[in-house]
């Protein structure tokens, strides 16, 4: 059995052709694979640069005080973000504080204490519910839960934790149903499902074998919970909660019908104000010149906002991982 | 044999595009106002079926239709706070009103029904200046003897979003208060000053918290007031009298306008003069080149309005609007459209 027969060496040519082959695929398949990742990132500055590029008046004549500013006036073009930075964070933080209490609460009963036959229904409901588009909960949150909310809701807060010191003010003033405590609450129901099939799908991966060893030594459910399958699964559970934020941050159609559409800045929660998306969907088709490139200034700060929020989050999960020992 | 039936097929899309191509042409392009929409989409319906020249208006406000044009993507413009004579001459453009309309105060009071409230322009003001903040300040009251005002707060609407119904409502109220004139100004949006005031996005959003917030005031254009049954206020005009929203005394403003006074025919309706007229009454005006870049679309147009000037009065009225009187449109058609390239 030698080497040069002539046999041997046609496979091996063939071998040789098809490895070949095989490399070219493998370079064409990395190469393209590449280029739709860089196109991301192009559009990504592109986005970037063409909303500095356009804002660039405003920074120009109100420099890093327009974050600060509390000022919004078109017909002196007089602007500034803090407003609507407020509005967008209280808003947004407003959701998290109810939204992620209540779909920690719904992940831990599907997966740890749910019967077998509701998991599913119960499950799907969630879904669902992920999917309803915002304009939806807009709607639903002005024609239904506002009158409500007026009728029912802030009278009871008014009269309990309105007349607790400190956080009083918060729930004073005049009680029309819209406002940024309304708005937090529609904008817990949209994050609400987000968060909950999150929360579900990474408890579900935790080995089952971790989960009976600690019911074995006769921990109870939250024992379990609290020391098995939060440590286990807290990467996936922050990452949840910041797909939360990030759509609570960004929400537009839904804030817009029920946070009041009012630039000004009050002590109460009950007050209308606004939020940067709001305020772009409302003013960016009759905005025109100068009033234009501060939109424009607006959208780049949220894109800031966002952007610091998911570094935090990176930071949060790299100092958690550090902490364990990964 | 697969190579030749390739060709057939991509000689059959070419040709099926030249075919159609003359045909999508044809359909009139035009951007700007939301305010007279729902009339220029219904008169473009009636002259689809007549002529089979589609209008492709997109309603996405006057600012917008102003750069559209300028940008020139659209054929015409439609604006409700006219451009100034000098950037018309500036971009070379025409300007001319095409309808008119109006802008009423609404509100919603436990009681009252629409026309039970009377009311000048200048408390008015102050009710969105928010310095008459409860329904029974004497001002009020002393407007609507015997009336039962009941002491609630007043609650201002407005429009969150730039809105040629704003500059109008903002220009009246400019001209009839001097404090909201120095303090506020005239606007597509301004700063609101009330310390209680919600936005409301597009005429249907302040329509709809007007209906929902108890005691609260805001203002919509005429057809939103009535479709939703809003209870509107009989506003005091110029000539001291308490007049009541509708076509006439929408047209009664219009009457005494000098159309030509102004350049580019940018009149200011409100606080016009006539013991008939409305206060706040609107043109909504039509920009096109005079030296157009497509002459036939340019053409198509003129042909459109012509129609709509001669048979679009019934459709217009039905809606709420006021058509332009037929002295005006002669004028229009002698002195403006005369300036346009044919």
């Amino acid at each position: 059995m030698s080497l040069d027969s002539p046999a041997d060496a046609r496979s091996d040519a063939r071998v040789a052709a098809v490895a070949s082959k095989q490399r070219w695929q493998d370079f064409l398949f990395h190469k393209v694979t590449m280029l739709f990742s860089l196109l991301v990132l192009a559009a990504l500055m592109g986005i970037i640069v063409s909303l500095l590029i356009n804002a660039w008046p405003a920074f120009q004549k109100f420099g890093l005080n327009f974050v600060w500013r509390v000022e919004w006036d078109i017909v002196n073009e007089e602007f500034g973000a803090a407003i609507a930075i407020v509005g967008t964070l209280l808003s947004a933080c407003i959701a998290l504080l109810l939204a992620v209490p209540l779909a920690f609460g719904i992940a831990l009963f599907l997966t740890e204490t749910c019967p077998v036959w509701l998991r599913r229904p119960l499950g799907t409901a969630i879904e669902l519910l992920a999917a309803v588009p915002s304009i939806i909960y807009g709607m639903f949150g002005l024609f239904i839960f506002a009158p409500l909310f007026a009728e029912y809701g802030q009278p009871a807060l008014q009269s309990t934790l309105g007349q607790m010191p400190l956080i009083g003010p918060l729930f004073g003033g005049a009680m029309n149903g819209i406002g940024i405590l309304a708005a937090g609450i529609v904008l817990a129901f949209m994050v609400l499902p987000f968060i909950a099939a999150v929360m579900r799908d990474v408890f579900e991966i935790v080995p089952p074998i971790l989960r009976e060893s600690a019911y074995g030594l006769g921990c109870t459910t939250w024992e379990v919970v609290r020391r098995v399958v939060l440590p286990y699964t807290q990467k996936g559970v922050i990452g949840g909660i910041m797909l939360g934020l990030g759509r609570a941050l960004g929400e537009t159609m839904a804030v817009t019908f029920v946070i009041g559409n009012s630039q000004r800045l009050s002590a109460s929660l009950f007050s209308p104000g606004s939020s940067i998306a709001s305020t772009l969907a409302n003013e960016f088709g009759e905005a025109a010149d100068f009033h234009l490139s501060t939109l424009y200034a607006l959208g780049f700060m949220l894109f800031v906002i966002t952007f610091v929020v998911l570094a935090l989050a990176k930071l949060m999960i790299s100092r958690a991982e550090k902490a364990k020992g990964f | 044999m697969k190579r030749q039936f390739l060709k057939t097929v991509a000689a059959a899309a070419l040709a099926s595009m030249f075919a159609t191509g003359p045909a999508l042409a044809a359909d009139i392009t035009g951007a700007g106002a939301t305010f007279p929409f729902p009339v220029y989409s219904k008169w473009a319906e009636d002259y689809k079926k007549l002529t089979g020249t589609g209008l492709n208006y997109q309603s996405i406000g006057s600012s917008g239709g102003i750069r559209q044009i300028r940008a020139k993507t659209v054929t015409f413009g439609a604006t409700d706070a006219p451009v100034p004579g000098n950037e018309l001459d500036r971009d070379g453009m025409v300007q001319f009103p095409a309808i008119i309309g109006g802008t009423v105060p609404v509100f919603n009071l436990d009681g009252f029904k629409p026309g039970d409230l009377r009311i000048t322009g200048a408390v008015l003001a102050e009710i969105f200046m928010g310095t008459i903040s409860t329904w029974n300040d004497p001002k009020i009251a002393a407007l609507n003897p015997g009336k039962a005002l009941p002491r609630q707060p007043i609650t201002v609407v407005h429009r969150a979003d730039g809105s040629g119904t704003t500059f109008n409502f903002t220009d009246y109220l400019s001209v009839v208060s001097k404090p909201w004139a120095d303090q506020v100004g005239k606007g597509a949006a301004v700063k609101w000053p009330a310390a209680t005031s919600v936005g409301g996005k597009g005429n249907e959003g302040v329509a709809a918290n007007v209906s929902r917030i108890k005691g609260s005031v805001g203002y919509v254009e005429y057809a939103y007031a009535k479709k939703n049954n809003i209870p509107h206020m009989l506003l005091q005009n110029r000539d001291g009298k308490f007049v009541a929203p509708d076509d006439k005394t929408f047209a009664a403003a219009a009457v005494g306008a000098d159309w030509f006074s102004v350049p580019g025919m940018g009149v200011s309706l409100v606080d016009a003069k006539g013991a008939e007229s409305w206060p706040i009454s609107t043109a909504s005006f039509i920009l096109m080149y005079k030296q157009p870049a497509d002459k036939a679309a340019s053409n198509e147009v003129l042909k459109f309005f012509e129609w709509a000037f001669q048979n679009g009065d019934k459709a217009a009225l039905d809606l709420e609007y006021v058509p332009l009187p037929d002295k005006l449109v002669a004028d229009i058609r002698s002195r403006v459209w005369s300036q346009i390239a044919r």
